[in-house]
């Protein structure tokens, strides 16, 4: 038998192992925080690893869950051993299969990474309310509380289903298990194949439907018999708890690792238990055996087998001398008599007294309790307080832990300072960026000291809520025995700060325990950086008696040509100082790592990193602290004083890192925020930002329109009000006629742009003597950030545009518009997002938004802060999210309420009319409002129509009231990525479309599901590789403009603004202003493309170039007056997509890991592109007759 | 008729190589070119610049990893990036073909790049060209100093590698004799004269610069001729003579200055495999004409060394090409 390796994997990848081996289809789809499951069954079956049977799984990427879960169904009815991933939504979609595989008895397993199910808020962290929303479904469930043990589980789950017939759920807690790193002992294949009973596997291939012995299953009954079929299940049910714990002690006697259905932990005479599921066990596990070792009589009962709820071996299992029980979900379930387990503990005792199971000593009292909720931290503090409060005599019930609930006053009280973690486990915090590649070189310190010591190692990594200048906490643990801290470090004896600027914003050392090691990378070096400190820092540092270590990592960076990458030089001074390894041994071990992880991707990769070590060593200081603070400055506060008083005292304490200290009564209870809210998060993370020369600027407006952020801005106003302007402030006369005699003013927003350089590169004014210098040039950030940021709040005080007097609307006017979406946390250099601004800027104060889930809904709707914003009047986009499938249904809803609210209040008014005057009513009624004037005249009139209404004492004033403002045209849009529109939400975008009501749809499309990293959609294009299609994918990308076209009354537009600006702007006003659906399909260039975001703009015009996106307008309208309704804004390919595939990593990939077949994929694409173009070119030379039912434009 | 040569140590059938190009990509091209008569194959080069590039893609990927919850990365992972590839093509091409496989590397600075010379050996190729590819910018830098540079460059990859190894240089040396000799001296077995620069050209309403790439014709090959014959028999180095090769007609000048072998580019990109065919009978015929049995016989036969007129290599005879023209 091979010999079983130690390997440091996360959950997901240790779950994955197994369930690769053991299934023989994979049907998956993309969800957060499951995915990685699916993508390493790609990746492996695209490298051709077999299951235990010696063949290579198939992997197919869906349209959904649902459609992964029908796939499933089917395979599993084809005799095939079939699995999937997921997690949340994506297995509240799978629930009617669900019902359906468990009431045919099909053994298979599914592994959820178990996440919070979006209510008010969506939420990709971890909780139960998904696994408990499929307890009605008849699946078993199993519970995984480690990594080990998700792997682990995933093999007995197997073995279980194989034997039971009754289909498994294999659970563990999304992020805190799937994604913790930690070490963990592998099965081999030959431990798989003894739990495995191949008479088992062939009685499930012999119940695959076939016509050589066929059956019929999924009949229709009726009432004389559902019910008796119904319960001729029962008796597999009643076996299936016996069938796991056979399984686990197979496993057990395999492994040495024994498990049963419930695992009791602590003093044999417990007199209070904790009953519990999921990593939290872990963390009470750990507690219980401090406590018991402190005398206290305390136990925790984890729950592994927690469908079917076997009370027998419950009873069992609980000690009989236990008094209070504390039953702890993580999950809500608001009007529910309590939480699922707390129910099912209660009844199964109840049972059990009655039928005489139970012999305690007294009956125990029980109570339930809610914890974790969304990944809320699980704490020795908090399980301490709840085992505190069992030792009470009336213990609250239905109480929270973990939170403070000021409003019903059901939380546990907090013990902040509580810590139980013992000394000989090393605890280190680092901060980083995620650009700097912080946890990258922490997961590999973990392999190190995982793999190459006798040390149990853990990582868990905390990532922002921002794309772009992400943050990244990684906590790592190392020690001598297995490690049960399912929870964040508080008390860490090394602290690391990657970088200098967090210092002034974070309170970095918070978790740094007394007499810690505090590592900074400052460009101040050792015997000048005390004094740079803030006060705070020198404080804490005085206080707990730090021992400080400072390099320059960028300038070591920079030495070893490393760039920006710090990552391996921080690392090697954590190794240096930490003392976890001898030093020497730790130096080699890290360049063995390096050898190892970079091996692969070139020696010149490996060089550059051994370079960076021992630069690493030669520039590491201690510094001899100053026994006195002598900082002169603290720590900026969060928010400036300006802001609104909900940001200060909500959004500026999420900003900082502290949100979990908020108190219930800080929210809303219905899940609405204001928005507007990114203008007081000034981040600050840009190097350079752009310089304006105001006189070599053509006045074009190209940079405001290509920013992503919103960050540069064009103006032009009276030159009167530059009276008072700071001095550096740059202003120069407006060329054009519009606005002749006003002056001209590109502004950058200096703390909000993220220096991502598109302004620069679109710019189109050169020096004509030094073509190198443009009218933008970039420079750093540092020395302008006071001057431009007096400059910059000059500029927003200057009044806006008069909308109504801008009389053509193009690239250049558009850019003088209000942005009304403005610094989200998008990736620097964001292919998105300029578009949503540009509708913003169009529609913005009369626009609905409803988004579907991912990038845009991230960066337009994560908190703590959002970036759709308002104008001088209060007035900007409303926004909302509800699912990821259901996205146009969600938009058209506003848009039949909206048309619904207009109808009433026409009725009103005409019922008022005699009141409100004729004059007033009439005009209301007829409005034109196809313009900026018609909108602004109608406002008007629905204010003169409030003041009247005031003065008319009637139930039909006060109606009208609520609804006046829907008698101004409103915007409907719904904006999504390719995943939703080709994909998920295709079947209801479709029917959106087939209505032909007013909705505008804009497909955000960048050919992957970006927001989960870049898996392969309908969208991608023939010959990139993407994860889901490793291998390059082989079919062309669908054609949904084509598809939409097809139904004659929809408006639509393919677009890219780096390739043709104007006919951008051009279809955003079309789509607008025709009242049937429109839909947009805007090209996105992405980090998920491979290449630098910088060049992004480049890629556009390629795309278009190439063929492989061509642009065109499709408008109804046009037909309708005999003209052939599409037209073709590019021109035929003119550049190979060859050209275009070598200058990006998602084609060049498949070029570099097998040219042959990239070569025919590159042939094929190449021909689809041509066909497409000559089927377009055909389509636009074609007249229709004008057909009677045209929508009115 | 023995058209056989020997270069760089190989025995080859003929004096027609493929020279560095796109012209082969995979094995089925190198066996079209095979079977048109090619004597031995250089790949395309593997450029210094590639191998660095691939470090700062790989810098630019990670720089998005790691920073998002729900996107650890944004690509799949891939195992076979870097120079792979080009190790694959060497290998996959050696095994299709019976003719020599030459390597070609490009670059100008000595460093770490120079250990794919050993790659591209131990992935199976017969030699290996080294094309020093280099535009001197710097006014501090002196001609010296480029020379030195140069030939560090060559010892290095020389040092890395037991195969043979040919330099492909610029004719812009003050000295080129003495060029050559530094080469050898370093460790070169061969010389490629010349390797032709991509000459970049000036898009005058963008106000860029815009690479441009023109292919060779015959003209070019003078420039080579009056090189080779001076470097035939004086320097210990197999020759080869690229840039211009275009006809029999070029090959045999090319052979009787006193190049070992010709490298085709242009032409077969124009024509196609089948052009080293025509070539070839060509070159069987006129020889045949001529009374010439081997091509042994011809080399160097104009050379320095050998030419009844030397004088008109060295001294460019200005006078006499004057006092010809009448126009």
């Amino acid at each position: 038998m091979a010999q079983r390796r130690m390997v440091t994997i996360d959950g997901n990848e240790a779950t994955a192992s197994v369930a690769h081996r053991l299934n023989e289809v994979c049907a998956i789809y993309p969800i957060t925080p499951s995915s990685p499951m699916g993508e390493h069954a790609d990746e492996w079956s695209a490298r051709g690893r077999t299951n235990i049977w010696g063949t290579v799984p198939q992997v197919v990427e869906m349209q959904s869950e649902g459609g992964a879960s029908g796939a499933v169904h089917g395979s599993l009815q084809g005799g095939a051993l079939t699995t999937t991933f997921t997690a949340s939504q994506g297995l509240l979609l799978m629930i009617p299969n669900m019902h359906k595989i468990a009431g045919e008895l099909t053994s298979t397993v599914f592994h959820v990474s178990a996440r919070t199910v979006a209510t008010h808020a969506l939420s990709i962290f971890g909780d139960h309310s998904d696994i408990y929303d499929c307890r009605a479904t008849g699946w078993a469930m199993l519970a995984s509380n480690s990594v080990q043990e998700a792997h682990d589980f995933a093999c007995i789950a197997q073995a279980a289903t194989l034997e039971s017939r009754i289909p498994f759920l294999h659970f563990f807690d999304g992020f805190r298990t799937s994604h913790e790193v930690s070490k963990i002992e592998e099965l081999t294949d030959d431990d798989l194949r003894s739990m495995i009973d191949e008479e088992l596997v062939q009685a499930h291939r012999r119940r695959a439907l076939s016509p050589d012995h066929p059956v019929l299953r999924g009949a229709a009954q009726n009432p004389d018999t559902f019910f008796q079929a119904r319960e001729a299940i029962n008796t597999y049910y009643e076996a299936c708890p016996g069938i796991v714990q056979k399984a686990m002690d197979r496993f057990a006697a395999l492994t040495g690792r024994a498990y049963r259905l419930f695992d009791y932990v602590g003093d044999p005479e417990a007199e209070r238990v904790v009953i519990l599921m999921g990593s939290g066990a872990d963390a009470v596990h750990e507690y219980v055996e401090w406590a018991t070792r402190h005398g206290e009589k305390v136990g925790v009962l984890k729950v592994r087998l927690y469908r079917p709820f076997s009370k027998e071996h419950l009873v069992a299992a609980l000690p009989k001398t236990v008094k209070a029980i504390a039953v702890l979900d993580r999950t809500k379930e608001p009007g529910a008599g309590g939480e699922p387990l707390y129910l099912d503990v209660v009844t199964a005792l109840a049972e059990a007294r009655v039928e005489g199971l139970s012999d305690f000593v007294r009956e125990p009292r029980v109570v339930g309790g809610r914890y974790g909720l969304s990944s809320k931290e699980f704490n020795a503090g908090m399980i301490k307080g709840v085992f505190d409060e069992l030792a009470r005599d009336t213990p609250k019930n239905h109480f929270t832990v973990g939170i403070v609930d000021d409003v019903s006053f059901t939380s546990l009280p907090l013990n902040e300072d509580f810590d139980i973690e013992p000394d000989d486990v090393t605890r280190a915090v680092f901060w980083g960026l995620g650009s700097d590649g912080t946890v990258g070189a922490n997961k590999n310190s973990i392999k190190i000291i995982g793999e190459e010591t006798d040390n149990w190692a853990q990582g868990y990594f905390v990532y922002d809520s921002k794309k772009a200048g992400a943050i990244t906490i990684s906590h790592l643990r190392f020690g001598p025995r297995p490690i049960r801290s399912s929870y964040l470090i508080k008390k860490a004896n090394f602290v690391a700060c990657h970088q200098w600027v967090f210092l002034d914003k974070y309170d970095v050392l918070e978790y740094a325990e007394p007499g810690a090691v505090f590592l900074v990378n400052s460009p101040f070096g050792p015997d000048e950086v005390w004094d740079h400190f803030p006060v705070e820092v020198q404080e804490q540092i005085l206080e707990k008696n730090l021992k400080l270590y400072v390099i320059d990592a960028y300038s070591v960076a920079k030495e070893s040509g490393m760039g920006m990458r710090i990552n391996t030089i921080m690392q090697t001074c954590f190794f240096a100082i930490s003392g976890v390894l001898p030093r020497d041994e730790a130096i080699a071990q890290i360049k063995n790592a390096i050898k190892k992880t970079y091996g692969v991707k070139g020696d010149e990769i490996v060089q550059l990193n051994f370079k960076a070590v021992d630069n690493s060593l030669a520039n590491l200081h201690e510094v001899k602290v100053p026994g006195k603070v002598t900082s002169t400055h603290r720590r900026p506060p969060i928010v400036p004083d300006e802001a609104p008083d909900f940001v200060k005292k909500v959004t500026a304490v999420m900003i900082a890192g502290k949100g979990d200290l908020l108190p219930v009564s800080a929210f809303p209870p219905d899940g609405t925020w204001p928005t507007a809210t990114t203008q007081w998060e000034k981040r600050n993370i840009a190097l350079e930002i752009p310089v304006w020369d105001e006189e070599l600027c053509i006045q074009c407006n190209k940079c405001a329109l290509v920013c992503p952020h919103a960050a540069i801005r064009a103006k032009v106003y009276d030159p009167a009000l530059l009276e008072g302007a700071p001095e550096t402030f740059k202003s120069v006369d407006y060329k054009a006629p519009d606005f002749k005699g006003m002056k001209y003013t590109i502004q950058v927003a200096p703390e909000d742009c993220t220096g991502c350089t598109l302004c620069v590169k679109v710019c189109p004014a050169k020096d004509r003597t030094n073509p190198s210098h443009k009218a933008l040039d970039m420079h750093p950030q540092m020395p302008l950030r006071e001057p431009e940021r007096a400059n910059y709040a000059f500029f927003l005080d200057l009044p806006e545009v008069d909308r109504t007097k801008i009389t053509k609307l193009d690239v250049k006017t558009s850019q003088f518009l209000q942005p009304l979406f403005e610094y989200s946390g998008a990736c620097l250099g964001c292919g998105e997002t300029p578009y949503i601004k540009l509708m913003t800027q169009l529609f913005g104060d009369r626009a609905l938004i409803a988004n579907a889930t991912g990038c845009s809904s991230i960066y337009g709707g994560n908190l703590p802060t959002t970036p759709y914003s308002v104008n001088q009047d209060g007035r900007g986009p409303a926004w909302s999210n509800s699912l990821f499938e259901d996205n146009a249904e969600f938009g058209l809803g506003f848009r039949l309420a909206v048309d619904h609210a207009n109808e009433y209040a026409r009725q009103l008014v005409q019922k008022l009319a005699g009141q409100l005057g004729d004059e007033l009513a009439g005009g209301l009624l007829t409005a034109d409002q196809s313009s900026e004037a018609g909108i602004a005249e109608q406002r008007a009139r629905v204010d003169a129509l409030r003041q009247k209404l005031a003065g008319i004492d009637s139930p039909d004033a006060r109606h009208l009231e609520v609804v006046a403002d829907s008698l101004v045209r409103k915007s409907v849009w719904v904006v999504g990525g390719d995943g939703w529109a080709y994909d998920i939400g295709y079947g209801g975008l479709d029917h959106v479309l087939a209505l032909n009501r007013d909705v505008n749809i804009l497909v955000l499309d960048t050919a992957v599901y970006s927001n989960t990293g870049g898996q392969a959609s309908k969208a991608t294009p023939l010959a990139a590789a993407a994860k889901f299609a490793y291998a390059g994918k082989p079919m062309a990308s669908k054609d949904l403009g084509m598809m939409a076209m097809t139904y004659g009354h929809v408006y639509v537009a393919q677009v890219a603004f780096g390739s043709k600006d104007r006919q951008t702007v051009q279809a955003f006003q079309e789509a607008e202003s025709y009242h049937g659906t429109s839909l947009i399909i805007a090209y996105s260039h992405c980090i998920a493309h491979g290449y630098g975001m910088e060049d992004g703009l480049t890629h556009q015009e390629l795309a278009v170039n190439s063929g492989l996106w061509p642009l065109y307008r499709f408008d109804p309208r046009r037909a309708a007056m005999g003209e052939p309704p599409l037209k073709l804004d590019s021109r035929e390919p003119k550049v190979s997509l060859e050209e275009l595939a070598r200058l990006e990593g998602r084609f060049r990939m498949v070029m570099k890991t097998n040219p042959e077949h990239a070569k025919e994929l590159m042939e094929k694409a190449e021909r689809a592109a041509r066909e497409r173009y000559e089927i377009y070119r055909q389509l636009s030379q074609i007249r229709p007759t004008p057909v009677d039912s045209e929508p009115a434009s | 008729m023995d058209l056989s040569t020997r270069h760089l140590g190989l025995e080859l059938r003929n004096p027609l190589v493929v020279g560095a190009s796109p012209l082969v990509t995979g094995p089925d091209d190198a066996r079209a070119m095979e079977g048109a008569g090619a004597a031995a194959l250089v790949l395309h080069s593997l450029f210094e610049e590639e191998i660095l590039a691939e470090v700062g893609a790989h810098l630019a990927a990670e720089a998005h990893a790691e920073s998002f919850a729900e996107a650890l990365s944004y690509l799949p992972e891939s195992g076979h990036p870097g120079p792979g590839p080009y190790l694959d093509l060497v290998a996959s091409v050696k095994a299709a073909v019976g003719i020599p496989v030459i390597g070609s590397l490009n670059g100008f600075t000595p460093g770490g790049w120079t250990s794919y010379a050993r790659k591209i050996q131990e992935a199976g190729a017969d030699a290996l060209e080294l094309n020093v590819h280099f535009v001197a910018t710097d006014p501090t830098e002196n001609g010296h100093e480029v020379v030195m540079r140069t030939v560090e460059t060559v010892g290095e990859v020389c040092g890395a590698v037991d195969i043979p190894v040919a330099v492909k240089l610029s004719p812009y040396f003050s000295s080129f004799p003495h060029m050559a000799t530094r080469i050898r001296d370093a460790g070169a077995s061969g010389l490629v004269v010349f390797n032709r620069f991509f000459q970049p050209d000036l898009d005058i309403e963008a106000l860029e610069v815009v690479p441009s790439l023109r292919l060779s014709t015959s003209d070019e090959l003078l420039e080579r001729l009056r090189l080779l014959s001076l470097l035939h028999g004086r320097v210990d180095l197999s020759l080869a003579a690229t840039g211009g090769v275009h006809t029999a007609v070029d090959v045999i000048k090319a052979l009787m200055a006193g190049a070992d072998v010709t490298q085709m580019v242009s032409a077969l990109l124009i024509h196609g495999p089948e052009h080293l065919t025509r070539t070839l009978s060509a070159l069987e015929f006129w020889m045949d004409d001529h009374g010439y049995e081997s091509v042994e016989q011809m080399k160097g036969s104009l050379s320095l060394a050998r030419a009844p007129n030397p004088q008109a290599i060295v001294r460019a005879n200005y006078m006499q090409v004057l006092d010809s023209w009448d126009g």
